[in-house]
């Protein structure tokens, strides 16, 4: 019987296998941070261990930084202790960092692929669960607790359950590509699937809506597995994955022949088997907006807030979980989601923060201003996005609009730094998670496409971006 | 780690699905660089209202529980970021056991590696369980649930209830295979990145 991708990359990465066990896989590339780490380097030194492969080994930090001006002292004393912390930690374990002042610094997920770190066919880990981004190059990625960090600095390897392969389709041709996004497919997927719907499983996309998106619109999809449930999310590379990775500044020297063997070996054979299919057509899938508080509670921007009854299908945990949603994010069943008012609005996040998402965006932005109501920020997923961004005249349309033009970092999908919510303030959000309190105590988050934010920032409420000319 | 002991105690109900871990430790609280002291962060928006008093309506607040050590929750338990801050948190504030239908992935494994004891049961029992008033044992030994009225078995993988029982350092069993993880190194095509 053939094999997925999945199953190949697992199986080429096996060190111990056990029968009815988990099995030591090894780990080609570790990330970290500054906000998931610090116990584990304690970890280190508490017990006289070294990091086997600080080659392997990169760090940055992006969680808590502040991204407004660098020149300044980081306020929050225990934000800037964390991360005196990490810098103290890669020196003294010999980690190549990219510190606050570097301009490879950025989100984890979106320096790893430009810098050329991550490659298809490997293993790489982060104390961070949208480490699945990195499956769009056909790489098993996957985010890890802090104690794994500590076992993978210490032996370069974990213990894992084989997860079972999932295989998610996504047939058909957006009408307007422009309009409905790769966000807007992988939020129907969830919607579809629900939050727990990939549970123990590595979620394969494929299929033509899959193998027409550009890179990083794949990254968008893959970031959301975690989502769903899953582990991990993946691609099978193809010449858009090499071509986005040649060049780059710590791309492998002898990258052609990676190439040449990534293209004979990283596919899944035509009689492979998965334990579990999905198929989503994305001919007529409309822009899709989180009305909840989580991925799964989302509708089509034409639709009105369902009812918990009509959500829940008959489910009474679920009729117990909308409910509560809806107490929390102050919305009524019935509410057209074009008539919900906004305060806020963030581009930024792992999933939607790339040089794409930021050129897509100011189309609609251009030209135009904020509603007065609202407060809107854009910040870039790594010091480089912000430079490219800038090269080609992007942060003067989004400052000429009143929007906030940012520093790199997590900023407010997660309000680690000064960047948050106040309670009660409702947010128009290009980042994976709408939990309660999330981008701060109180706020209110929907989901949406960098587009739909955008337009969301100009018309103080939701409207239908294909609306738009966004040619 | 501390070696994994019987518990007795009444269970805390937590009955909600989808419990993620942005809820079991918010993020304000993930600055800090050691592990112990989370639990008077665990569910903070949940137990405290925004002038920091404990609000009545939650389930943790009720002094009844105050010695509970097992809480038994809905389907999906610690879904969403992968701190390990949740498991600190739970632990600190005095929980060993957590008995849910399903849990996130993440999550799942974090738990094992701290010593607190996730444990997956259909979820009929689950909810029949949430109604228990009396104390209930937990015994990974002999992996089985004793409550008042009857005996529940329960699934746990034999390496994972090794390390519990054993109290394992897990890094420490994995060096003991440096020869092979030496080996995967040396026959590895996968260039350095530096």
């Amino acid at each position: 019987m053939g094999k997925t991708l999945f199953e190949k990359i697992w199986e080429s990465h096996i060190v111990v296998e056990k029968q009815n066990g988990p099995s030591l896989i090894y780990i080609d590339r570790h990330l970290i941070h500054e906000v998931t780490s610090p116990q584990a380097f304690d970890g280190l030194r508490m017990n006289k261990r070294k990091v086997r492969r600080p080659d392997l080994t990169i760090a940055t930090m992006d969680h808590n930084v502040p991204t407004n001006n660098r020149s300044l002292p980081i306020l929050d004393q225990t934000s800037a202790v964390q991360i005196q912390t990490l810098e103290k930690n890669c020196k003294d374990f010999g980690i190549k960092l990219f510190d606050i002042n570097s301009p490879n610094q950025g989100i984890v997920h979106v320096i790893g692929p430009q810098l050329g770190i991550t490659l298809p066919g490997t293993t790489i880990v982060c104390g961070d669960s949208h480490t699945s981004t990195h499956g769009a190059f056909g790489t098993l990625a996957f985010g890890i607790g802090t104690s794994e960090v500590e076992h993978v600095l210490t032996s370069q390897t974990l213990w894992l359950e084989k997860p079972k392969p999932f295989e998610i389709r996504v047939d058909g041709k957006r009408k307007n590509p422009h309009a409905v996004t790769a966000k807007d497919i992988v939020l129907s997927i969830i919607k579809n699937i629900g939050t727990s719907g990939g549970a123990g499983t590595v979620i394969e996309y494929c299929g033509q809506g899959i193998t027409d998106l550009s890179m990083e619109q794949r990254m968008t999809i893959c970031n959301m597995s975690i989502e769903a449930g899953a582990r991990a999310g993946l691609i099978t590379p193809d010449e858009k994955t090499f071509d986005y990775l040649r060049n780059r500044e710590y791309t492998p020297k002898n990258y052609e022949s990676l190439v040449d063997n990534w293209k004979e070996q990283l596919k899944t054979d035509n009689d492979a088997k998965f334990e579990k299919q999905f198929t989503l057509n994305i001919d007529d899938i409309a822009p899709q907006v989180s009305w909840g508080t989580n991925p799964g509670m989302t509708c089509d921007v034409t639709e009105s807030i369902p009812s918990p009854e009509e959500f829940s299908k008959g489910d009474a945990n679920q009729k117990k979980g909308a409910e509560k949603a809806l107490d929390y994010m102050d919305l009524k069943p019935g509410i057209p989601i074009t008539d919900i008012k906004i305060d806020r609005v963030f581009i930024g996040s792992c999933t939607n923060a790339r040089l794409e998402d930021l050129i897509e965006a100011s189309k609609v932005v251009k030209g135009q201003k904020i509603s007065t109501n609202v407060r809107a920020m854009v910040v870039p997923g790594s010091q480089m996005v912000k430079k490219q961004a800038e090269d080609i005249g992007l942060d003067k349309i989004f400052i000429n609009a009143n929007f906030e033009w940012r520093e790199a970092g997590c900023s407010m999908c997660l309000g680690m730094n000064p960047d948050i919510l106040s309670p009660g303030e409702r947010c128009a959000s290009t980042s994976n998670r709408n939990f309660e309190g999330r981008q701060g105590t109180g706020g209110r988050t929907h989901l949406v496409s960098p587009v739909m934010a955008a337009a969301a920032a100009i018309e103080g409420h939701f409207v239908d971006v294909r609306e738009m000319d966004l040619s | 780690m501390k070696s994994f002991k019987k518990i007795k105690s009444i269970i805390t109900p937590l009955d909600k699905i989808n419990v993620d871990t942005d809820q079991i430790v918010p993020k304000q609280f993930l600055k800090l660089i050691h592990k112990s002291g989370f639990g008077k962060f665990l569910f903070y928006n949940w137990r405290y209202d925004e002038n920091e008093n404990l609000k009545s309506d939650f389930i943790l607040n009720d002094s009844k529980y105050d010695n509970s050590e097992i809480m038994v929750t809905g389907d999906n338990f610690g879904c969403g970021s992968s701190r390990e801050h949740a498991v600190w948190a739970l632990q600190d504030y005095g929980f060993s056991v957590i008995i849910a239908p399903s849990f996130a992935d993440i999550f799942f494994s974090n738990c094992f590696k701290n010593g607190l004891l996730p444990i997956s049961l259909n979820p009929k029992t689950v909810e029949k369980l949430q109604q228990e008033l009396d104390p209930i044992e937990v015994d990974l030994e002999r992996q089985i649930i004793k409550t008042s009225s009857e005996e529940i078995t329960f699934e746990i993988d034999s390496y994972k209830k090794k390390i519990l029982l054993d109290g394992l350092d897990d890094i420490a069993q994995t060096l003991q295979f440096e020869d092979k993880i030496s080996e995967f190194e040396r026959n590895s095509k996968v260039p350095s990145v530096l």
